[in-house]
């Protein structure tokens, strides 16, 4: 047996590395856009989602009608049906409610609604979600048990009811009758009550991981103050699961909002989310005017699909498990 | 064993004192008791004397206590909308909401497994993705918009079930029963499928994913290679480990279903909990929205203690006292 | 000849993938004769454990066995039907994996195990078929088997376990047994019982054994013949003293470098400069040609094939006669 030392000079010669391709091909050649692409599915959803969106927020500009204004109401028009339909009328193309409000209107502000609403909402829960899990995984001990018992205690109610219960009591505490503006803001307020606790968890455990590490030690010892290690070290660590949980929370957000519309305690009539709209539609299912149902349905029902599927393929295509 | 039963049991206590805690202090400090009850040609001093009455005005602590003997007594305290104890109407309520859950957690258990086992074995074939993409309308479509579907469907349409309602009912004691009468059953179906599908696409997901991991394992790779037959190989060792987590999940499912109900009762006009709860959101009755909130978590707690139970009986690996070796 | 168990001629193993077809293992050939033991040794990648799987028809999408032959006995297994091969397995071959903690099912007994193989591959009643389990149980070593029957997979230490799989796979008397790395998740002390166990075992029943291990010390202690493998080909194969001590191939006698030894002295362990190409990139001629130190032209054109050297066959340019005139 040789224990032969082996020299550098007696190794084959070693290839020059290529030279690092810049950001933008390795992007473009790299496995995520080339999976995203071959993918129909995420493609189409993209598409309708990006669609949905934008005419949601064009809506000021290329809907025939704003639902929101009385003055353009007309009780004469109420009750028309589609316009491939024999009593159908040229501008209400996909007809009107019982109020003469143009269902194509009303489905177009209320896609905007909820995409505002369900958007706000997750902003809202990632927020308080994210700052109590921070400071439970930093502060640890009793900060630390008390909030995740509380989360553990709301884990065993859904969201909706919740929902229900933040929406009742603010309403004992502040009267029935609130204004719009501040009616969204206690929607947004029962939704992210209702979902912060997935990114708390989430925040906390990662902190809790990058708390032991060396830089957070050597942060502390220059003097920087928790707060400050937490939001410039720790929360850049963080984003990538939180995004993929938001991801999910999107459509949760908006159907929440939806059913807390369609019970009755979310937006009114005068101002309607899609939700509202199938409350009010609902009403008139078996007496045939199945458009006002149907349409903000599948407008609800499309949005939610489309987001579901593209959250779908960014968790798998982001997935460490399945490279 | 008996220490980590007896931990949950503790947790499972806790629990139930927090909402509790939350509960008396909606019942208390939401709106006033007292406006709920008088009107408005009541007198000052008539209040001031109601709410001495009422025991408004003792220490804080006390009415918790109090409040706290009463919850544990059933006595839930009186609707402001029906003028009835709280807990009479909740009575009343029960039984349809349990039928109810349990057929839809019937459907979504049966349903979900098949689907999934069979997503899990055949997973290039044309069922499987047809599944796969009824399970994404499941979990995407909110329950009230799927009622309305099934409604439009199967009531409007073809007109062979019925929309609202229990149908016929049979009283045994102090339950009614649905499961008794043609009518009841066939009342039963649009909202236990209703309630049931979104349980029913998360245990199929569940099912499936947690068999196609099953079937990389180790174990099965030598169940293979020892010959055995592959119905021996899916339906006896994969599919047994498959079920031992799903069971978990399931059983926690069945808590949000008496929960989730409240949507599907609305749509359908189902006399239960849930459409109670729901009126007393509408109407403010904070006596009724305090006690939904406790019973809610009271059924949620012991479903949870159950099925860890359950999970020990099941998984073996579970029965030893930690550390124990041979 | 007629004591040859299973013959291996120029199998090929090719994976799917996105990016075109990749070649696992190429060309492979090898004997095992009754009662041998074939000690397959290589570094990690070098295609040994897709060789056992091979034969054993364990080769899952996107792999599929790409050209050669696989004869048990003279009958051709390799293109049998599923059901057909498996009949073969379990019943003529047999395999044993690496860890034996994944290797049972964590949810059934010991004992049901090894009966519902042998129920499988024999007529034996439930009861025969439980006292035969006994009787495996205690061969392979465990004791009080009667009561250990019984035990479920996570009562039983690593060791205890090994013996127990080994059980399984000798249960239906296999005529070939592949061992995937037995000894590589087990404490050294275990190894040795192992081995000698498993080495027992054959000359006790005459069964033939491909052991496929990195460890060196193992096929020293257990085989009769050794095939050294490297990028997915036979580099070299022959008896095991002859290839430890005066290995032919250059990645042999790198690989016997390699290995530390009481009676050296040098400062720094031996290595072999480079590493094993990935599947992707293989060389064009002898896989070995980058690394080897006597590397000349003909190697990096031409694959070499098994030209035989002493009791040895090696696949390296330099022993081929018409080189070794030149």
């Amino acid at each position: 047996m040789s224990g032969r030392d082996i020299d550098a000079g007696d190794a084959p010669p070693v290839p020059l590395p290529e030279a690092k391709p810049s950001r933008l091909a390795r992007w473009r050649d790299s496995d995520l856009l080339a999976n995203f692409l071959r993918s129909k599915t995420a493609v189409a959803a993209l598409v309708a989602t990006v669609l949905m969106v934008g005419l949601a927020f064009a809506s000021p500009w290329i809907a025939p009608q704003n639902p929101y204004d009385p003055a353009q109401l007309d009780l004469i028009n109420s009750n028309l049906p589609p316009i491939w339909q024999a009593d159908g009328q040229a501008p209400y193309y996909l007809g009107t409610d019982d109020q003469g409000r143009d269902v194509l209107s009303a489905v177009l502000y209320g896609l905007r609604l909820s995409l505002i609403v369900g958007v706000l909402g997750v902003v809202t829960s990632g927020i308080l979600g994210i700052a109590l899990g921070l400071i439970a995984g930093y502060a640890g001990g009793f900060l630390d048990t008390l909030i995740m018992r509380v989360a553990d205690v709301q884990l065993t109610f859904p969201a909706i009811l919740i929902a229900l219960v933040v929406d009742g009591v603010a309403k004992a505490s502040f009267g029935s009758a609130l204004d719009v503006g501040p009616l969204i803001g206690l929607i947004v307020v029962s939704i992210g009550l209702s979902f912060w606790v997935q990114y708390a968890r989430t925040v906390r455990s990662s902190v809790m991981v990058e708390k032991g590490k060396d830089y957070v030690q050597a942060a502390r010892l220059i003097g920087l103050s928790p707060p400050v290690i937490m939001i410039r070290h720790v929360l850049p660590n963080v984003t990538g699961p939180v995004f993929v949980i938001a991801t999910i929370n999107l459509a949760l957000a908006i159907i929440t909002e939806a059913t807390l519309s369609f019970l009755g305690t979310g937006l009114p009539e005068t101002m309607p989310s899609l939700g509202t709209l199938i409350r009010t539609g609902n009403r008139f299912l078996f007496s045939g005017e199945w458009w006002i149902v149907a349409f903000p349905g599948l407008a609800l029902a499309g949005l939610v699909i489309a987001i579901n599927l593209l959250g779908d393929w960014l968790r798998d295509a982001l997935n460490p498990k399945l490279q | 064993m008996l220490a980590f039963l007896l931990r949950r049991v503790i947790q499972a206590a806790a629990v139930l004192a927090v909402v509790g805690l939350i509960a008396f202090a909606m019942f208390r400090f939401a709106g006033d008791p007292v406006n709920q009850i008088v009107g408005p040609d009541t007198t000052v001093a008539e209040r001031a004397q109601i709410r001495t009455d009422l025991g408004l005005d003792d220490p804080v602590l006390v009415q918790f206590v109090r409040y706290a003997g009463n919850v544990v007594r059933g006595q839930f305290g009186i609707s402001y909308q029906f003028r009835q104890p709280v807990s009479q109407l909740l009575a009343e309520r029960m039984p349809a909401t349990l039928e109810l859950a349990f057929c839809a957690t019937v459907f979504a258990l049966v349903v979900g497994i098949l689907m999934g086992v069979y997503c899990a074995l055949f997973r290039e074939s044309w069922l499987a993705g047809l599944f796969q993409a009824v399970s994404l309308i499941g979990i995407s479509l909110p329950t009230f918009l799927i009622g309305i579907l099934l409604i439009y469907l199967f009531s409007v349409t073809l007109g062979w079930l019925p929309s609202y309602g229990r149908g016929d009912t049979v009283r045994l004691g102090w339950w009614t029963t649905g499961f008794l009468t043609a009518s009841g059953l066939k009342a039963l179906i649009l909202p236990s499928v209703t309630l049931g599908l979104f349980q029913m696409t998360l245990i199929m997901r569940l099912v499936r994913a947690e068999m196609l991991e099953v079937l990389r394992t180790d174990y099965i790779r030598f169940a293979r290679a020892r010959g055995l037959t592959t119905r021996a190989v899916h339906l006896r060792h994969a599919l047994k480990n498959t079920l031992v987590p799903v069971i978990t999940i399931a059983g926690l499912q069945l808590g949000s279903v008496i929960a989730f109900s409240i949507i599907t009762e609305t749509v359908f006009q189902w006399p239960g909990m849930g459409l109670l709860f729901v009126q007393a959101v509408q109407n403010v009755d904070i006596p009724i929205m305090s006690a939904y909130l406790l019973l809610v978590a009271l059924i949620f707690v012991t479903i949870n203690l159950v099925v860890d139970i359950l999970y020990t009986v099941v998984d073996p690996r579970l029965r030893l006292p930690a550390g124990r070796a041979a | 000849m007629s004591d040859t168990v299973l013959s291996v001629r120029d199998l090929t193993v090719a994976f799917d993938t996105r990016r075109g077809p990749l070649t696992a293992i190429d060309r492979v050939s090898f004997d095992i004769g009754r009662g041998e033991i074939l000690g397959v040794v290589g570094e990690s990648g070098a295609g040994k454990s897709v060789t056992g799987s091979a034969v054993i028809g364990l080769i899952d999408r996107p792999g599929r066995i790409a050209g050669g032959e696989v004869r048990l006995r003279g009958e051709r297994i390799d293109n049998l039907s599923p059901e057909a091969m498996r009949r073969v397995r379990g019943r003529r071959i047999g395999m044993i994996f690496q860890d034996p903690l994944t290797s049972l099912d964590p949810l059934f007994r010991v004992g049901d195990q090894i009966v519902e193989t042998l129920r499988t591959h024999t007529d034996l009643s439930a009861k025969a078929a439980r006292t035969r389990a006994i009787d495996l149980l205690a061969e392979v070593g465990i004791p009080a088997p009667e009561r250990r029957i019984d035990g479920y997979p996570h009562e039983f230490s690593g060791g205890m376990r090994q013996r127990v799989v080994i059980a399984l796979a000798l249960a239906a008397e296999p005529e070939l047994i592949i061992a995937d790395e037995p000894t590589t998740a087990l404490d050294v002390s275990v190894q040795a019982q192992i081995i000698t166990l498993l080495k027992r075992l054959c000359r006790e029943h005459g069964t033939a054994v491909m052991l496929v291990t990195h460890d060196m010390g193992v096929i020293a202690e257990a085989a009769d013949r050794v095939a050294v493998m490297y990028a997915g080909r036979v580099a070299e194969i022959g008896p095991v003293a002859s290839v430890i001590a005066r290995p032919h191939h250059p990645y042999a006698v790198g690989l016997m470098g390699a290995i530390p030894t009481l009676s050296q002295e040098a400062d720094r362990l031996s290595q072999i400069p480079g590493s094993m190409p990935r599947l992707t990139a293989i060389p064009k001629g002898c896989a070995f040609n980058p690394r080897c130190p006597k590397v000349f032209a003909r190697c990096r054109v031409e694959r070499p094939e098994p030209i035989p050297v002493d009791a040895s066959r090696v696949a390296c340019h330099l022993y081929d006669a018409a080189e070794r005139a030149a």
